[in-house]
Order: structure tokens, then C-alpha cells, then sequence
């Protein structure tokens, strides 16, 4: 009886120690789940037609660097930071803060300074509007002048960035003052191949240096009265245009632009 | 030694700096607006001498005036263009026709200028115009008419058709003219007379008196001959006759209903339909042998035959599906085939002078509709919606219709008028064409000046 009893108390101590010992250690390794980040998928073609991305990317570094020049200028002092409301005390501090106490009681105006001193920085590095203001506005000007440096860049170094077409949203400025301005002749026939190709040289304005009929050849061949008559009312739309609404940017990429007026699509209605 | 490794390294670097040169950036404008151009048309200057001859002879103050506001209305009823207001002009005529100054013209948004100048000579009318592209500043075209004065309105008629042809790139319609029905009278008791009148309404003349009932008159394509159906004793007779001489003459008496007897592309041939032993076919009359060939063979109605441009195919009317739509064929006859396939009945179909459309009738839920589609059938347009009207006819550049109107008649027996109306092929400039009386039936002649 006894015997057993000692064997059962043996098996329940070993469960317990093995139970003691065992529990903290499942304790100290929680199964590490990354962060969910969710991600959006983009389908990219071969050539996109965001305009310098490189560069972009460049300008975003240079902003956070500065950012983060800006951030240590003014950081506070490691000690301010260690007192945050939101961190949580370690048993170390709080005895540090029990000496600091016990000598401030000794020293009553000290502790005054101290106080204010804390809560200075306190309400500068976390409420006080203006300095993040100030932050924002550094960070503005900071950011105008990258780009500004970006647009010195894309003047000299232009020809180093793969896209070369317009946007689409510059395209359709330029399609959308274009279409206002072209009377398309409405007795020409909608079923013949009458499309005029225009190359046009142009200023960093959108005005016009030069335009030029690609198929000048075609306009005094005998039977091709319809595509002068085009060619004509193409050349009117551009001139009665100009300037033209071009991107205030890259003008090395638009200086020379070809229209190709096509009215097949509105005289067939 | 250091130095030299800098520049060889700085070397080879722009070596192989990738230098890529753009692609041209093409923009294509597939897009514009339909909105008519506008252009100026400044009144053609003249001299005092010539001013008083004119005056004299043809008892208009400044026929230069007289001939440019002739060119505004053309082109402003083909609504393609916009003429400006002459007030806004600030350029005298005569001064503008040696060297527009351009900037005062473009500050008025004239995109196109008209000038000119009248004078006699050897008592005969003279007229210079030039066209200038105001934008370009530059001049498009010159040139100069010598005529008897009575000619007038011609000229300007032929200024505008060499203005249209210049912008659009299509010959012009305007030195024409329209051969029609003209009708007087209550509707039961109707008198119908064969008149013709310039294409703006000028110049109307009766060519019959009316003692006989005249209907469908169609000009021939190739010469001012016009063909037309009367009837003489109950019987109906196709006559023949020359608007430039007044001759007319007999081409058959034909038995029982026949329609609307219709040249051929070459002028040489008559097409026409009529029932002969009960059953309306159609046939062709050579009018050099006067030789009668059927075309059509099928105990189904078909009427109202038109030839296409080329003269290769004929466009008709048949009722040989259970309703009455419009078919092509061979000229011979063969090939057959239906084209309207739309809800209603549709009728008197034209080919038009370009070869690409053809206009038609349409009667659906008791509106008549003048349309247009293409030779296939497919790309049906309705242009204008009516509670009677019909018999479209094409101006001789296949853009413009003109046909007749009928309003209805009241309780009273009152209120009934039949007027010729004009539509463009965008079924927006629609307009109705002043006659002296009531009209029906026009068709519209080549040009005049071809």
C-alpha cells in the first residue's frame, strides 16, 4: 500500500517537475508569424510608360535620407526617449527612477528643472505643431529641389531613360485641343486610304517652328484632290492650335511630334 | 601615371555609356469637329463705271454685292461652311482682293477669304475671284468668268461650286438646277404643271400649262434632256424633252400603270416599269432604236429601277418576298438580291451619283422616312421622319437629297400643301426650298457647267 503510494507520488513530483520545467520553455518559443503583407499584383509590360522611374526612385532616397538628417538634428536626447508615456518601464529603470527620486527630494529645485526639462522635450518632440510643420515644410522644399535637380537632369541626360512616348494622359491633352481645332472636310469619302501624316517641330512652348506634309508628294498627283483637301485642313487644325498643349516637361522627347489625322472614323459615322 | 588611369577609365565609360536617340512620338488625331468652316466672303469690288453700266443693264445697284451674297447663300445652305457677318469685316473689298491682310481676317476667326472684283468689258461681265487660306496666308486658287451680263447669278453659282470643290475636295452642286411638279389647286382637282427653277429657287419657269396631268420627271445625267410621264387621253405617254431647246417628243404609249421612267448613267436608255399582261415588270427602251428589253421576269410587282453610276447593276423595288423592299441585280436581269432587311416597306430607291449609297422611302408604323444605306443593305440611316413625304432625288455630288413633303389635310378639306424639302447626308441641314406653288417630284440636273 505504501509502496504504491510512493510510486504514485514519485510518477505525479516527475509530471510536475517535468510539467514546471517544460511549460516555460513553450513559453520562451511563441511560434513566430510574420506580419501579413498584402500585395498587389501589377502586370508590367515590356515598356511601360511611366516616365522615369529610375530617377524617380532616386528623388524618393534623396527625400528619405534628408528626412532622416532632419529627424537626428532634432531628435532629443536617448535619456528623453527612454520616459516615453508609451514604453513600458523596465524593473531597472524603475529603481534608477527611485534613486533619482530619493535624490531630487534632497534637492527640490533640481528636480523642478528636471520635470520641466522632460516635459519640454516631451511636448517638442511629440505635440509641438510647429516644428512638425517646419519638418513638413523642410521636407517640401527639400523635395521641390529634388525635383527640380531631377528636371536639370532630364535635360541633360534625357537620352539615358527608355521611354520616349508621351503619357497617355498628355497624349489625350494634346488629342483633346487637336480635335477641337480640325474641321474635317465632310465631302471626302470614308472608303478610301486618306490619312496625312504631319511632322512637326516645336517649341518648349507647343508653338510651332515647323510643319511638314510627310507625303508632300502625294498633294499634286493628278486624282488625289481628297487627300490635299485633308492635307489642307490638317495644316489649319495645327496652326489654328498652336501652342500646343505639350508636356511642361521632356522637351527633348516631344520637340519633333508626327499628327496623323485619320478621318475615316467620324466621316463614316 | 594615376592620371592616365583616370582618363583611360573616363574613356571607356563614355565609350560604352549607353546613348539611346527617341523614336519620333506619333499622335494619332482621329478625331475633329463637324462644325461648318467658317470663311468670309468679302463682296466683290467694281469699279464706278462698271457699277453704272451694270446698272443700267441689269437694274441691280452693285452686282458685285449681288454676286458675292449669291456665294454666301450657296455655301451657307450646304451647311458646311459659315459665312461671317460683312460687318465684322474690317478690310475694304477692293484693297482686300490685291493682298488680304491676314491678321484682321484671322482676328475675326475667318478661316477661309473670298475676294474679287467685276468689271466690263467689251460689254460683257467680268468676274476675278481669289480664294485665300486665311490660317496658311497664302492663296488657294484664281480665277476669272467672262460673260453676258444676264449670266450673273450663274457666276456666282459657279464661284461657289469651285469653292466647295477647293475646301472639300468634292465637285460642287450649286450651278444646277431642278426640274419638279409644280401643283396648284384643291387636292381633288389638281393642276400639275412640269417646272424648273436654279437650285436655290431663282429663275422658276412653267414648262407645261398644266392641261395635262405630268408626273416623275428625271433629268438626264449627261445633258439638260429631261424624261417624264404624262397622260394623254387616260393613256400614259414617256415624253422626251429638251430644256435647252423646248423640244419634246413622243418616246411610247405604254399599257396600263407605268412608273417613273428613268435614264440610264449613259443617257442612252430609258428604264421604267409598267404592267403589261397584268404583271408589273421592269424594262429598259433603247432611245437611239427605241428597242424594248424586259429585265425583270417574276410574277411578284417590281417597280421603280434605278441604274447604279456605272450602269453595271439596277436597284429596284419588288414585292416578291411578301412586302414591298428594295433589291439589286445585274443589269441583265440576273443576280438577284434583297438589301433592306429593316421593319416597313420601303420604295423608289436612287443610286446615288458617287456609287456608294443608296437613298430610299420608307413607310413604318405610319410615318414615311427618307433614308439612305449602303448598296449592300448594311449602314442604314434614317435622315428625316414626316407624316408624307418621298421621292428622294441626289444633287449630282451624291451629298445632298431633295424631295417633297405633303402635310395633311384637315376636316375641312384644308390646310393641304405639298413643298420641296432639302437634307444633307448628315440628316441635320435640312431645309425647304422656296417655289412660287406647290411642288412634288423634283430631280435634280448635272451640272451645268460640266
Amino acid at each position: 500500500m505504501n509502496r504504491s503510494i510512493l510510486i504514485s507520488s514519485v510518477f505525479h513530483f516527475i509530471i510536475i517537475i517535468i510539467t514546471a520545467m517544460s511549460l516555460p520553455f513553450l513559453a520562451k518559443k511563441p511560434i513566430d508569424l510574420p506580419p501579413i503583407v498584402s500585395v498587389e499584383l501589377i502586370q508590367i509590360t515590356d515598356k511601360t510608360n511611366i516616365p522615369f522611374a529610375p530617377k524617380a526612385k532616386k528623388i524618393i532616397e534623396k527625400i528619405k535620407e534628408k528626412e532622416k538628417k532632419l529627424v537626428s538634428e532634432q531628435a532629443p536626447p536617448k535619456k528623453v526617449k527612454k520616459i516615453k508615456p508609451d514604453s513600458v518601464p523596465m524593473p531597472e529603470d524603475k529603481v534608477k527612477k527611485v534613486e533619482k527620486i530619493i535624490e531630487d527630494k534632497q534637492n527640490p529645485e533640481k528636480i523642478d528643472n528636471e520635470i520641466k526639462q522632460v516635459s519640454e522635450f516631451e511636448k517638442k518632440e511629440l505635440f509641438d505643431p510647429n516644428n512638425i510643420a517646419a519638418l513638413i515644410d523642410k521636407s517640401k522644399e527639400e523635395s521641390a529641389e529634388a525635383v527640380k535637380k531631377s528636371n536639370d537632369i532630364t535635360q541633360d541626360q534625357v537620352k539615358s531613360f527608355e521611354s520616349s512616348a508621351l503619357t497617355l494622359s498628355e497624349e489625350d491633352a494634346l488629342k483633346a485641343q487637336i480635335f477641337g481645332c480640325w474641321s474635317i472636310p465632310l465631302g471626302l469619302p470614308y472608303n478610301e486610304n486618306l490619312l496625312v501624316r504631319i511632322k512637326l517641330q516645336l517649341k518648349p512652348d507647343g508653338s510651332v517652328i515647323k510643319s511638314e506634309i510627310l507625303d508632300h508628294a502625294r498633294m499634286n498627283k493628278p486624282g488625289q484632290g481628297f487627300y490635299k483637301v485633308l492635307a489642307e485642313s490638317a495644316l489649319r487644325a495645327v496652326k489654328l492650335c498652336q501652342p500646343l498643349r505639350v508636356p511642361s516637361t521632356g522637351y527633348e522627347r516631344w520637340k519633333d511630334l508626327q499628327l496623323n489625322f485619320d478621318a475615316r472614323e467620324m466621316l463614316e459615322g | 601615371m594615376l592620371k592616365m588611369k583616370k582618363f583611360y577609365s573616363i574613356f571607356f565609360i563614355l565609350i560604352f555609356l549607353p546613348i539611346k536617340s527617341y523614336g519620333l512620338i506619333e499622335v494619332d488625331i482621329t478625331r475633329g469637329n463637324l462644325n461648318p468652316l467658317p470663311l468670309a466672303v468679302s463682296p466683290l469690288s467694281i469699279d464706278e463705271n462698271s457699277r453704272s453700266s451694270f446698272e443700267k443693264l441689269l437694274k441691280k445697284k452693285n452686282i458685285g454685292s449681288e454676286i458675292s451674297t449669291i456665294v454666301e447663300n450657296n455655301l451657307k445652305t450646304s451647311g458646311l461652311f459659315n459665312p461671317l457677318d460683312k460687318d465684322a469685316f474690317l478690310q475694304a473689298p477692293d484693297i482686300a482682293n490685291l493682298k488680304p491682310r491676314f491678321e484682321d481676317w484671322n482676328l475675326i476667326k475667318a478661316q477661309a477669304l473670298i475676294t474679287g472684283k467685276v468689271n466690263v468689258v467689251d460689254e460683257k461681265l467680268r468676274v476675278e475671284f481669289r480664294l485665300w487660306d486665311v490660317l496658311a496666308g497664302k492663296e488657294m486658287m484664281a480665277l476669272a468668268f467672262t460673260t453676258v451680263p444676264n449670266n450673273w447669278r450663274r457666276v456666282g453659282h459657279i464661284i461657289s461650286d469651285k469653292v466647295y470643290e477647293r475646301l472639300t475636295g468634292e465637285k460642287g452642286y450649286f450651278d444646277t438646277r431642278i426640274i419638279y411638279v409644280a401643283e396648284e389647286g384643291p387636292k381633288t382637282k389638281r393642276i400639275k404643271k412640269l417646272a424648273i427653277m436654279d437650285q436655290d429657287g431663282a429663275n422658276n419657269k412653267f414648262l407645261t400649262l398644266g392641261n395635262e396631268l405630268v408626273l416623275t420627271p428625271r433629268f438626264n445625267p449627261t445633258s439638260q434632256m429631261v424624261t417624264y410621264l404624262s397622260y394623254f387621253r387616260n393613256l400614259p405617254r414617256v415624253y422626251l424633252l429638251d430644256i435647252e431647246t423646248g423640244k419634246q417628243e413622243v418616246v411610247g404609249d405604254f399599257p396600263g400603270m407605268t412608273f417613273a421612267p428613268r435614264f440610264s448613267p449613259d443617257g442612252k436608255k430609258i428604264i421604267m416599269s409598267f404592267a403589261k399582261d397584268g404583271n408589273s415588270e421592269i424594262y429598259t427602251m433603247n432611245l437611239e432604236n427605241r428597242i424594248v428589253e424586259k429585265v425583270t421576269n417574276h410574277p411578284s410587282i417590281d417597280t421603280s429601277p434605278s441604274f447604279s453610276p456605272d450602269g453595271k447593276y439596277i436597284a429596284f423595288n419588288s414585292d416578291r418576298s411578301g412586302y414591298q423592299q428594295i433589291y439589286i441585280m445585274r443589269n441583265d436581269g440576273s443576280k438577284v438580291k434583297r438589301i433592306s432587311f429593316g421593319k416597313g416597306i420601303y420604295g423608289t430607291p436612287v443610286w446615288s451619283p458617287r456609287g456608294d449609297l443608296i437613298a430610299f422611302t420608307k413607310l413604318h408604323k405610319g410615318k414615311f422616312y427618307i433614308g439612305v444605306m449602303r448598296t449592300d443593305g448594311s449602314g442604314e440611316r434614317l435622315l428625316t421622319e414626316n407624316f408624307y413625304q418621298e421621292a428622294p432625288s441626289w444633287s449630282p455630288n451624291g451629298r445632298v437629297l431633295i424631295f417633297y413633303r405633303e402635310t395633311k389635310t384637315d376636316d375641312k378639306g384644308k390646310g393641304f400643301s405639298a413643298k420641296l424639302w432639302s437634307i444633307d447626308l448628315t440628316g441635320y441641314n435640312e431645309r425647304m426650298v422656296a417655289t412660287p406653288t406647290d411642288g412634288s417630284d423634283p430631280s435634280w440636273s448635272s451640272l451645268l457647267s460640266n
